[in-house]
């Protein structure tokens, strides 16, 4: 009998699991438990397996994620608050072999940005869209988002969201998926390993669908803000499935491509 | 022979940018510099040279998508007036927080609010205080002729890319509406991606590859001491500009006893005022900044040695003057005048504002 040595178990063929080599050494600033880290984790991997960290531009928001690019070991561009789409679209349309993606709260994409993201879908800008809705101002402190719940306490709403006073929260998901721009809008999670695979996957054909000039890739994760929140990460992870998911409900929106333009040509006007 | 051509300011200033070789415009209507967009529309520069022109969703997109394209390294251009300028503060102010280089095109309008779509010089503090916030300044270039709107479109990339900077080109309703003979620089190509990677490779957002670390442009920094450090960067470049990239005018200044200060087309009307005043016997002089920023502080303080008053003459309730005065230290009598709502002064007002406020005064 020859007793096992540890070089037997960890050697490179036993290996399960490894950090990706896109992610750099930096210990994230993200509190325990908050959906951003395992989400930079995701577009890490797949821009590791797909090869593409020489070719790859990333749009920074203004929000918690303002700092991500001292996480993802590529290039990148920190925008002003909510005009990410608008600077995805300048970096794309003057290197268009570049892969482009923003990253955006929903402050910042829903509130602040609305304009400049339901233009740059409309457009059918070939770059991917990930959007964080976490019903929440994470970075500063925990008020009102465009998409929090009605009812939903927060430093701005101490008494509940209310509709007389705030409106409804904000769908844009579902708006962005009737823009004739958009290709693929898809919403998911990362609250258990089956959603954060499908997120993972999702996230793949959206940076796949780049090559193919077919429009935007748009992918919302519905997420947790446990400090925004003020309850532990698995009180929230359960706050999210109860409250969040039947309002914005996980699956495809949209899959496909940019409606074809045949459709909407008018005889033109002469000179 | 050049290609001499008679061309409106606005028209021009689309076709320097094609001839210079500009990767990008983005931008929005407004009147008065929708020319500028409308010309280069019509002119399809993608089918000619690749150069890529959008028109954005407000301008608030179009100086987001001048931060995008100035981040691949590229030259690239918006142009807009009065409020449109306004709506783009942050973002020039990112631009210039995170060192971006490109190029901002100010045809002016009057203020404050909507104002009036005639022509104005209201945005000189706007333009060369910062605009928006934080400590930042612009390379701010004022042409009087359509051939200045031309050179300085190339001028001002040039410029952009040496200190990494925004540049400005501030003119007005006139210089842009108006027509005049221009002479065209010979087409420049733009540059291929062996260049931009030689002229912007050291800092721009070009790939990350293992040989080198990331290039981010952010001008986000959480650290105030380094914050401070990063400050100090961008006041050296404001301080270099003084030092090596002043430019002005000077006509008739050598033996002058009274100095009319003025840029854009307040420049061409009191260069006849000059006149006008030489034929009554007194010794005028104009004084024309071609950068107003950086500004010529040092050249003003020595004519001021021997000049016994400056007017300043702008469209607007009195912005330069203040940087007239300080440049004269004290020397001598500093006065202004302008006109405003887009009222555009006459050569023989200037001359009775010399009269009444400098001689008589
Ligand atoms: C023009 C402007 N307005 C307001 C702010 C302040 N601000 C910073 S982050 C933020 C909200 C971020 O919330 P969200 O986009 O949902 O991102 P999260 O932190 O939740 O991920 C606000 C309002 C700012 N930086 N700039
Ligand atoms: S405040 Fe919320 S969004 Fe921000 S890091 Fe913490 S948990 Fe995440
Ligand atoms: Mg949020």
């Amino acid at each position: 009998m020859t007793a096992i040595k540890v070089e037997d178990i960890i050697k490179p063929d036993n290996l399960v699991y490894k950090k990706s080599s896109v992610l750099t050494d930096v210990p994230m600033h993200y509190c325990y438990g908050c959906s951003h880290g395992v989400v930079h984790k995701l577009i890490a991997e797949v821009i590791e397996e797909m090869n593409i960290q020489e070719d790859v531009v990333g749009v920074a928001p203004v929000g918690c994620a303002v700092m991500a690019y001292y996480y993802l070991d590529i290039d990148w561009m920190q925008a002003a608050h909510g005009r990410a789409p608008a600077v995805a679209t300048g970096y794309k349309r003057v290197n268009p072999k570049k892969y482009v993606f923003s990253y955006q709260g929903d402050g910042d994409l829903a509130a602040i940005g609305t304009a400049e993201t339901m233009h740059a879908v409309n457009r059918g800008e070939n770059i991917v869209m990930i959007f964080i809705n976490n019903a929440i101002y994470g970075m500063t402190g925990g008020q009102m988002a465009p998409t929090s719940l009605v009812g939903q306490v927060t430093a701005t709403s101490p008494h509940g969201r209310d509709v007389d006073l705030n409106g409804y929260p904000l769908k844009i998901t579902e708006l962005v998926a009737q823009l004739p721009g958009a290709a693929y809008v898809t919403r998911q999670s990362v609250h258990t390993p089956g959603n954060v695979r499908k997120t993972k996957k999702a996230i793949r054909k959206a940076f796949e669908n780049c090559d193919k000039k077919i429009g935007t890739s748009f992918i919302e994760v519905v997420s947790t803000c446990n400090s925004g929140w003020k309850i532990d990460p698995v009180q929230s992870n359960e706050w999210m499935v109860e409250n969040m998911f039947p309002f914005y409900p996980l699956g495809d929106i949209k899959d496909g491509e940019r409606d074809d333009v045949d459709k909407y040509l008018v005889q033109k006007l002469k000179k | 022979m050049g290609d001499i051509r008679l061309m409106k300011g606005n028209e021009v200033i689309a076709e320097a940018a094609i001839r210079c070789g500009c990767d990008a415009y983005f931008g929005y209507p407004i009147t008065p510099q929708s020319e500028v967009m409308e010309t280069l529309m019509a002119r399809a520069p993608w089918e000619e040279t690749g150069m890529v022109v959008l028109q954005a969703e407000s301008e608030v997109a179009s100086i987001n998508m001048l931060f995008g394209g100035a981040s691949a390294g590229k030259k690239v251009m918006t142009s807009s007036s009065s409020p449109g300028i306004s709506l783009m503060a942050e973002g020039i102010s990112y631009m210039a927080g995170a060192e971006l280089p490109g190029l901002i095109v100010n045809v002016q309008r009057g203020g404050p609010g909507l104002g009036t779509i005639q022509p104005s010089q209201a945005d000189y503090f706007q333009a060369t205080k910062g605009g928006g916030h934080g400590d930042y300044r612009l390379f701010v270039l004022a042409p009087n002729s359509v051939q200045e709107m031309a050179d300085f479109v190339d001028l001002g990339f040039e410029k952009s890319f040496k200190y990494r900077n925004p540049a400005m080109i501030l003119t007005d309703g006139v210089i842009g509406q108006m027509m005049e003979k221009v002479e065209l620089t010979a087409f420049k190509p733009r540059w291929t991606d062996l260049q931009v990677e030689e002229i912007s490779g050291s800092w721009a957002a070009t790939g990350k590859n293992k040989n080198r670390k990331q290039h981010i442009m952010t001008s986000l920094e959480m650290v105030s001491e380094r914050q401070e450090k990063n400050n100090e960067r961008f006041q050296a470049k404001y301080k270099q500009m003084q030092e090596e990239d002043v430019m002005f005018e000077e006509i008739q200044c050598d033996d002058a006893e009274y100095i009319i200060v003025a840029y854009g087309v307040s420049s061409r009307i009191s260069a006849k005022a000059v006149d006008l005043l030489r034929e009554k016997g007194i010794k005028a002089g104009l004084f024309r900044p071609i950068t107003l920023f950086p500004f010529p502080n040092k050249r003003i303080n020595e004519l001021a040695d021997k000049a016994k008053g400056f007017l300043s003459v702008e469209m607007n309730a009195g912005q330069m003057v203040e940087d007239v005065r300080l440049s004269v230290l004290g020397k001598t009598k500093v006065e202004h005048f302008g006109r405003m709502g887009g009222i555009i002064a006459t050569p023989s007002e200037v001359v009775e504002a010399i009269e009444s406020k400098l001689i008589g005064g």
